[in-house]
């Protein structure tokens, strides 16, 4: 357990290393962030001072490093566009993301679970059919296009919910639906595989032989057995739904992540941009870590 | 799970998709951007008002739908198509070279390639416009950079299995440059699940194109895409439904018939489900 446990973490550190090193250079090949941010009647000399005040005069290598130590120490640079420093904007939008994300894993989960469960018990038939369609649109309607349409019916035609903001828990709705209906369909496949897996096994067969309900084995022993690969699966659908959430967020103009960094895109706000990615890919890249090592607790084959 | 039959509504789209793809204006019944003040907002025939003229209606410009859908498709799919080869080529050859050579070249390259895999491919796509910019393209280039990790690990993994085959150490043995058997012996034998991967990546192409398109960070006008005409449409939504609906439902419609095939090629060649 102890060599796994510090080989993945050890990875997991190379490949931040080396995503900084990604991001650092994607902001160089920008190039020169100066002649934006000072106004056009600057003097050579007050470029000069910018440039050295930002370390941009120093070696590229040389300003990596610095770049490097500031993260170390919580310094993700300071936004162009609202002067403050961009950990607390994106930390700012971090809370209405994880509200998204989290509300429509429920909703996903609530849909694809089922559906996938009843596709595995009655794989031949009208329902198993249906699933394996609701889930090839599912993976198939973009987020932008779903959330459109979810507007123009229940907010326009049939005004029931705002097609905007946040706030209070009808603003959720639409948003929400949107997202889990995108991550309800990989979720319904990948239980009806698993599930159709565990019918079939050793285990279950005994049971029937032994004659438990049926019920009661698809419901406890096999859905039991099935459940740790999905487990882990919800980990890399959080990457899903965080990439749905940018689209989706944009659309409903929801106060989070996605939102924030495509205004900072759109606004040249590179630092704001930087700390975007780099804070997103950080919270994906733990939540991973911690589904492989909970795999590894789990499931003791892991290990070797 | 079905029985994999030929999916051949789903081959006759992607085939047809293609064409259109390929001739571009030849088949649109208008120019693309040709703008009609006497027939603006027109609703797509069989509705009141509408022509056949206009078969699927015409936008705020009395341009017409069908027109530049089809020029949207002409982009879109190019932009797929590009990004899929070109990022399937480079990591192909990437996953080639960790795979046969091991050791540290393997090493550096797999971590290249998680740090490339550590960021949901839309904010790695984003991070990648910000730095390089919008337009055909950077797009192009960046689907390229999101995309090629996936097949450098595919390869490589298929690489280390195959490599313990016994025909490719009889070769080695017999004296077989290794590059030679790299490239003779061990990618023929990797190509039906690079093929699979290359087909699932079309749709996914498609629709990250679109999503950057829509948030105005991918292609730009006077050039269209699916996603372009869906944003533009997107203020008249209340108004003029068929402005949004038609290019969304040719995003879907190609992404449906593209992974269909990707999905029976792959239940054909890899049962298990491994890819």
């Amino acid at each position: 357990m102890g060599s796994f446990l510090y080989r993945r973490v050890g990875q997991t550190l190379i490949t931040l290393l080396l995503l900084t090193l990604l991001i650092f250079i994607l902001a160089r090949l920008t190039g020169d962030p100066t002649p934006l941010i000072m106004p056009s009647e600057a003097t050579d000399a007050d470029r000069a001072f910018f440039r050295e005040h930002y370390g941009l005069d120093r070696s590229l290598p040389e300003q990596y490093f610095v770049f490097l130590g500031n993260i170390l120490q919580g310094d993700f640079g300071v936004s162009f566009r609202y002067r403050e420093p961009a950990l607390g904007l994106v930390l700012q939008a971090i809370g209405p993301t994880l509200q998204l994300s989290g509300l429509s894993m429920l909703v996903a989960i609530a849909i694809g679970v089922p559906m996938g469960i009843g596709a595995a018990v009655i794989p031949e038939s009208w329902f198993a059919t249906s699933v394996r369609f609701y889930a090839s649109l599912g993976q198939a309607m973009p987020s932008f296009w779903v959330a459109l349409m979810l507007i123009v019916l229940f907010a326009i035609t049939l005004p029931w919910f705002p097609s905007s903001g946040y706030g209070t828990a009808a603003n959720f709705v639409l948003p929400a639906v949107t997202l889990g209906f995108y991550a309800s369909a990989s979720i319904a496949l990948l239980t009806w595989a698993n599930m159709t897996e565990a019918l079939r096994s050793d285990f279950v067969q005994m049971q029937r032989v032994l004659g438990i309900p049926r019920r009661l084995i698809v419901l406890k022993h096999a859905l039991r057995n099935a459940a740790l690969p999905i487990v882990t699966y919800l980990g890399l659908q959080f990457g899903l739904l965080l990439s749905g959430a940018v689209v989706t967020e944009r659309v409903f103009s929801w106060p989070g992540i996605g939102q924030l960094v495509v205004d900072a895109i759109l606004n040249r706000d590179y630092p704001l941009v930087q700390a975007c990615v780099l804070l997103t890919a950080l919270l994906f890249i733990a939540i991973n870590l911690a589904i492989d090592l909970l795999y590894a607790v789990l499931d003791p084959r892991i290990r070797a | 799970m079905p029985p994999a039959r030929l999916p051949i509504l789903a081959i006759a789209v992607c085939v047809l998709l293609i064409v259109a793809a390929l001739l571009g204006g030849v088949l649109a019944p208008y120019a693309a951007d040709e703008a009609d003040f006497g027939a603006v907002m027109v609703p797509p025939y069989g509705l009141e008002g509408g022509t056949v003229a206009h078969l699927l209606g015409t936008d705020q410009l009395g341009r017409d739908m069908l027109s530049r859908l089809i020029a949207g498709t002409r982009i879109s799919m190019l932009t797929a198509g590009a990004a899929v080869l070109v990022a399937g080529t480079i990591g192909v050859l990437l996953g080639l070279i960790a795979g046969y050579l091991g050791g540290l070249v393997d090493a550096a390259i797999m971590r290249l390639v998680d740090a490339f895999l550590a960021l949901p491919f839309i904010l790695m796509a984003l991070a990648l416009v910000a730095a390089l910019g919008t337009g055909v393209g950077n797009i192009i280039l960046v689907m390229i950079l999101t995309n090629w990790a996936r097949y450098a690990r595919l390869v490589r993994s298929e690489v280390l299995s195959i490599k313990r085959r016994d025909f490719v150490l009889l070769a080695r043995v017999a004296g077989v440059r290794p590059l030679t058997i790299a490239m003779r012996h061990v990618l023929p034998n990797a190509q039906t699940s690079i093929l699979v991967l290359a087909v699932l990546d079309v749709g996914r192409a498609i629709i990250l194109e679109s999503s950057l398109s829509f948030l105005g960070l991918g292609i730009q006008p006077p050039d269209m895409s699916w996603g372009l005409i869906l944003a533009q449409g997107r203020t008249y939504m209340g108004i003029a439904w068929w402005l949004t609906v038609w290019p969304g439902l040719a995003i879907v419609l190609a992404v449906v018939c593209f992974n269909t095939v990707g999905e029976r090629l792959r239940v054909k060649f890899d049962p298990r489900g491994a890819l």
